[in-house]
Order: C-alpha cells, then sequence, then structure tokens
C-alpha cells in the first residue's frame, strides 16, 4: 500500500495526492486506486516525474472517502497501467477539459522538458474550476483559458478555444483529454488542420488489466490498448460520441 | 498431415483452444478480437435473464502465478446480449453460450434462450464460486448437476456442455452426474474458491472478500480434475485451468482433454496466446509422430503399473 505524503484542494471540486512511496509512470498512464472496504477506482497520475501524485475530482463514494485520508494513511495503488502519451513533433497543442488537466499536466512538464514548445488550451466550467493553470504556466506553456461562464478567458468551450488558436498557428500534434464530446469536436477541427492528434479516453474499469471487457470500445480495452489512444485508433471507434457500457455491460447512449 | 482440428460433439473447431468464459467476452466485438487472434471457439460471458452488475471493485487480484477474481457475474441480460452473439458470430468461429441461474428451471430457459439468440453449443455454469445462489451452490452436488443438466438439455438441439467446479471432495462424481443427465461434454475446471488478506489494510482484498483462484497456480488441480473425470465418464472433457503454452494444453489433453479453454493467460500473453499455444502443438505433435489431437487425448492414462 502506498502512504499518503501531501493531500490538498486543487479547485472546489478536485484533490491531489501525493505519496511518499515512488512510482515510474509515464504520463497518460493511470493506477487503480484501493480505498480499503469502500472501493476500487481507476485514476490517472497527475504527478509522474519527481514525485508520484494522483488528481482527482470528488464524485462518488469512492472518491469522498478517498477525499475524507489523512496524510500518514495508506491505501491501495496497482499499476501503472495502459499506454500513455507520446511526443511527436516539436510544438505540440494540448487540449484539457476540466479534470481532464490531470494526466496533461505531467506531459506539459515532460515535454518543455524535452525542448518542445507547448500550447494549452484549458477549458473548465469556471474560472475556480481551472485545473493547474498555474502548474502549465510555470512549466512554460502559453496557456489559452476557456469558461463556459465566461468567468476567465474565452466564453465558451474549450474546442472553440482550439479553433481560434489554430487560425493562427500550426502544430505538429494535438493532446487531448477531457469529455468525450468535446475529443470527438477536435477529432473533426484535427481533420480540417491536417493535424495528428492523441487522445486519452475513458470507460467504466473493472479489472484494469484486459481481462474483464468492462472498457471494452470497438472490441479494444482502454485499459490495455488506451487509455491514450491514436488518431488512426480514435477515427476507428464506431462507439466513440455515441455510446458506453454500463456496468452490467449493457450499451448505452452517451 | 498433421493438423489441430478437433470435433467435440458435433462441434467443428479449427484448433482445440477455446476463449474462457468470462475474459474478453462481454461484448460481440471483443469476441471478434479474439476469433482473429487465433481461437478456435469462444465462450461467452456467463448470461442470467437480467442486467447484473457485479460485485463491487476490487474485484480482481493481481498474484505472482494467478489472479484472484470475484467479479460477480455481471452480464447485460440474455435479451441486451443476443445482439453480442450476433456480432460474433460473424467471426464464423463456433459460440458457446454460457449461462447462470438460480434454479433449475431458470438455467434451462436461458438455455433454450441463448441456442435462440446463436449459440452453437450451450455451456452451464454450474461453477462460479463468488456469486451468492448461483454457479457451484447450484452445482456441487451429484443430484442437482444431473437435474438441471437433464431439464436444460430437453429444451435445446445444440450441444450442452456442463462446466463444473473442483471445490468438492469428487469432481468426478459431478462429472458423472453431468454425463447421466445427458450433458454432450464437461468442462473442468472453474476457480478455486479463495482469499487474499492486505496485511496492510487488515482485510481481504475483494470487495465480495473471497474468489476464484485461475491462472497457472491451479493447473496441477486442473490436471487432476481431468485426468479423473476422464476415468469416470465417456463423453469428451474440456480442460480449463492455467493453460498459457502448448505444454501446458498438452497436460490437459494427455490427461484426457478433447479441447481446452485459455482465459488468465490473456491477462500475462495477450489475445496472441491462441496461435502461441497452437504453434507449440503443433511442433510437438510433429516432432512426436501425432497426427491429430485426439490421438493424444488421454494417453497419460495407458503405461501405468
Amino acid at each position: 500500500m502506498f502512504t499518503i505524503a501531501e493531500h490538498r484542494d486543487e479547485t472546489p471540486t478536485t484533490r491531489t495526492i501525493i505519496f511518499k512511496e515512488k512510482l515510474a509512470a509515464v504520463p497518460g498512464q493511470f493506477v487503480m486506486v484501493w480505498v480499503p472496504g469502500v472501493d476500487e477506482f481507476p485514476m490517472s497520475a497527475s504527478y509522474t516525474s519527481k514525485d508520484f501524485g494522483i488528481t482527482y475530482q470528488v464524485i462518488g463514494d469512492g472518491t469522498k472517502a478517498l477525499a475524507a485520508k489523512d496524510v500518514g494513511e495508506r491505501i491501495g495503488i496497482r499499476g501503472p497501467y495502459g499506454k500513455g502519451f507520446a511526443i511527436h513533433g516539436k510544438r505540440l497543442l494540448m487540449v484539457a477539459g476540466g479534470a481532464g488537466m490531470a494526466p496533461l499536466a505531467p506531459f506539459i512538464e515532460e515535454s518543455v522538458d524535452h525542448k518542445v514548445i507547448v500550447d494549452l488550451v484549458l477549458g473548465a466550467k469556471t474560472k475556480d474550476e481551472l485545473l493547474f493553470e498555474g502548474r502549465a504556466e510555470r512549466a512554460g506553456a502559453k496557456v489559452h483559458v476557456s469558461t463556459d461562464d465566461g468567468s476567465k478567458g474565452l466564453k465558451g468551450l474549450a474546442t472553440e478555444s482550439v479553433a481560434s488558436v489554430l487560425r493562427n498557428e500550426k502544430f505538429d500534434c494535438i493532446y487531448a483529454c477531457g469529455p468525450e464530446k468535446m475529443i470527438v469536436g477536435l477529432l473533426e477541427i484535427a481533420e480540417k488542420h491536417g493535424t495528428p492528434m492523441q487522445a486519452s479516453l475513458e470507460r467504466i474499469m473493472k479489472c484494469g488489466i484486459g481481462i474483464c471487457d468492462s472498457c471494452a470500445l470497438d472490441g479494444r480495452h482502454v485499459c490495455r490498448d488506451g487509455p491514450v489512444f491514436s488518431e488512426l485508433e480514435l477515427r476507428s471507434f464506431e462507439e466513440l460520441g455515441r455510446t458506453k457500457l454500463d456496468t452490467s455491460g449493457r450499451k448505452v447512449r452517451i | 498431415m498433421t493438423h489441430l482440428a478437433v470435433d467435440i460433439c458435433g462441434l467443428r473447431l479449427k484448433n482445440p483452444t477455446i476463449l474462457a468464459s468470462g475474459v474478453l467476452d462481454e461484448t460481440g466485438k471483443s469476441m471478434l478480437a479474439v476469433a482473429k487472434a487465433g481461437a478456435g471457439a469462444m465462450v461467452t460471458k456467463s448470461v442470467g435473464k437480467e442486467p447484473r452488475a457485479g460485485h463491487q471493485n476490487p474485484s480482481i487480484v493481481e498474484l505472482q502465478h494467478g489472479l484472484l477474481n470475484a467479479m460477480g457475474l455481471p452480464n447485460p441480460g440474455i435479451d441486451a446480449y443476443a445482439a453480442e452473439i450476433k456480432e460474433a458470430k460473424k467471426s464464423g468461429v463456433p459460440i458457446i453460450g454460457s449461462v447462470f441461474g438460480g434454479s433449475e428451471d431458470e438455467i434451462s430457459e436461458l438455455a433454450g434462450l441463448i441456442e435462440k439468440a446463436g449459440a452453437d453449443a450451450v455451456e452451464l455454469n454450474l461453477s462460479c464460486p463468488h456469486a451468492k445462489g448461483y454457479g457451484s451452490e447450484l452445482g456441487s452436488t451429484p443430484e442437482l448437476v444431473e437435474l438441471i443438466c437433464r431439464n436444460a438439455k430437453r429444451r435445446i438441439k445444440v450441444p450442452l456442455f456442463a462446466k463444473l467446479t473442483p471445490n468438492t471432495s469428487s469432481i468426478s462424481s459431478l462429472a458423472a452426474a453431468a454425463e447421466k443427465g445427458g450433458a454432450d461434454a464437461v468442462v473442468a475446471i472453474n476457480t478455486l474458491k479463495g482469499m487474499v488478506i492486505s496485511p496492510d489494510a487488515r482485510m481481504p482484498i475483494l470487495a465480495n472478500r473471497f474468489g476464484g483462484l485461475s491462472g497457472q497456480a491451479i493447473r496441477p488441480v486442473g490436471v487432476r480434475c481431468v485426468y479423473e473425470i476422464h476415468e469416470a465418464v465417456r463423453i469428451p472433457i474440456v480442460g480449463v485451468g492455467g493453460i498459457g503454452n502448448g505444454r501446458d494444453a498438452l497436460e490437459y489433453i494427455m490427461a484426457g482433454a478433447s479441447a481446452v479453454q485459455i482465459g488468465t493467460a490473456v491477462w500475462t500473453e495477450g489475445v496472441g496466446v491462441f496461435n502461441k499455444v497452437c504453434s507449440e502443438l503443433l511442433e510437438f505433435m510433429e516432432h512426436n509422430g501425432y497426427e491429430s489431437v485426439k490421438d493424444m487425448v488421454g494417453v497419460a492414462h495407458s503405461g501405468r503399473r
């Protein structure tokens, strides 16, 4: 089990845990987090270089119980699992919607370390929910903020902000994590501009190791083949943005 | 000419490797991917009448030589699952429909329904060790196994497989009961009931507390069960439990299995495991002068003093 070294609020709905133990993860990879007696769920690594940490939205019983854990307490971690982001090119555009910033933040830092120029479109509902804005700036990314309510930056969706950024500049690759609708929208924009893209996807995940089929997406598995998929893979998914499986394995509309 | 094709109760398989129930088989498209990877047949997720979410996570524990799981029979229910079978059938590979139920009537009804959905054979899950009121709770006595098989057999025309539990004092009595009840083949073994405790958390890791152990760790148990069953019944046996390479499959075949199922090895080897097992089997056969798999079935029983 891993020991909580630091536990802090990032926004009114997200919190970060930094662990005492190290774990070698690639940005975009995830771990299975076990809160004993409550639940186990997948969570992207949000710190992957010096420290290992996760940043999570407090939404269900599991994350509520996690949010109540104090420094020094221990929780179960298995992983890291899946495929992370890979640097392609010298000028990259990252697009984060809400808590989707969690896996992109360490990737921005890694990219800058590799002398890559990074622009970040960071979207959230409201300015209080902008995750890791300062962290991205400190890393050296040029940050373009958008909020649904216009409380900071461009008023509107992250995809609209991306469209305006792309009118003026050209990038070697687009990286996205956020709501599936946003990713579907970005695929269209990326195609129009002839820019390759990678995106991290989310599905209900039980085993995390590629056998239980609960995170199936067109015969591929978010836990093992993803969570980061290439543009070619993303375009091949008929289910993307349309259907997902519920906990029983039933296809439901997104 | 050395070949891998096998015939089980009239079911023609291009090779003896079958995807075991519960692994990459909740969706038709995943099964298509497994078929493409070379499986000779595929068993579906165990399906019940209604949608079922299964147990709370943690539902799996990774161990050095296997997995402990308590998924808890999650499935979308037979009505919704029919579409997944239809999709999987596009592979051209035989689909064996696995069903579970809480009574002999429910099980036989489901057997009929999954046949109607297109299953080429029906496998009765009489052996899941971690779902209250289902699986091994019904399949632990010869009397019930015989009754359930008899009822199910009446409802279907396709071959009937009974998947048996090793969590019993005599699996060969269960196999004999399945045969008496009219099962066309038996499948052995399902997972061994087990528990893993986290000393740090001072509690079992699985939310369901106990679960079923699968993978390499249980292969000697599975091979022993198949060996015993081979001496107790005349119907074909499908061996399962810890098969990850050709020699593992050979152990089961020589103990008496006509085909094998592979599940947990997909975790360690990926879906490439089906092709790997097949090519290693073929190599062994060519080196040892066996023309077909059936020539090796049960050979470990001869030559005893």
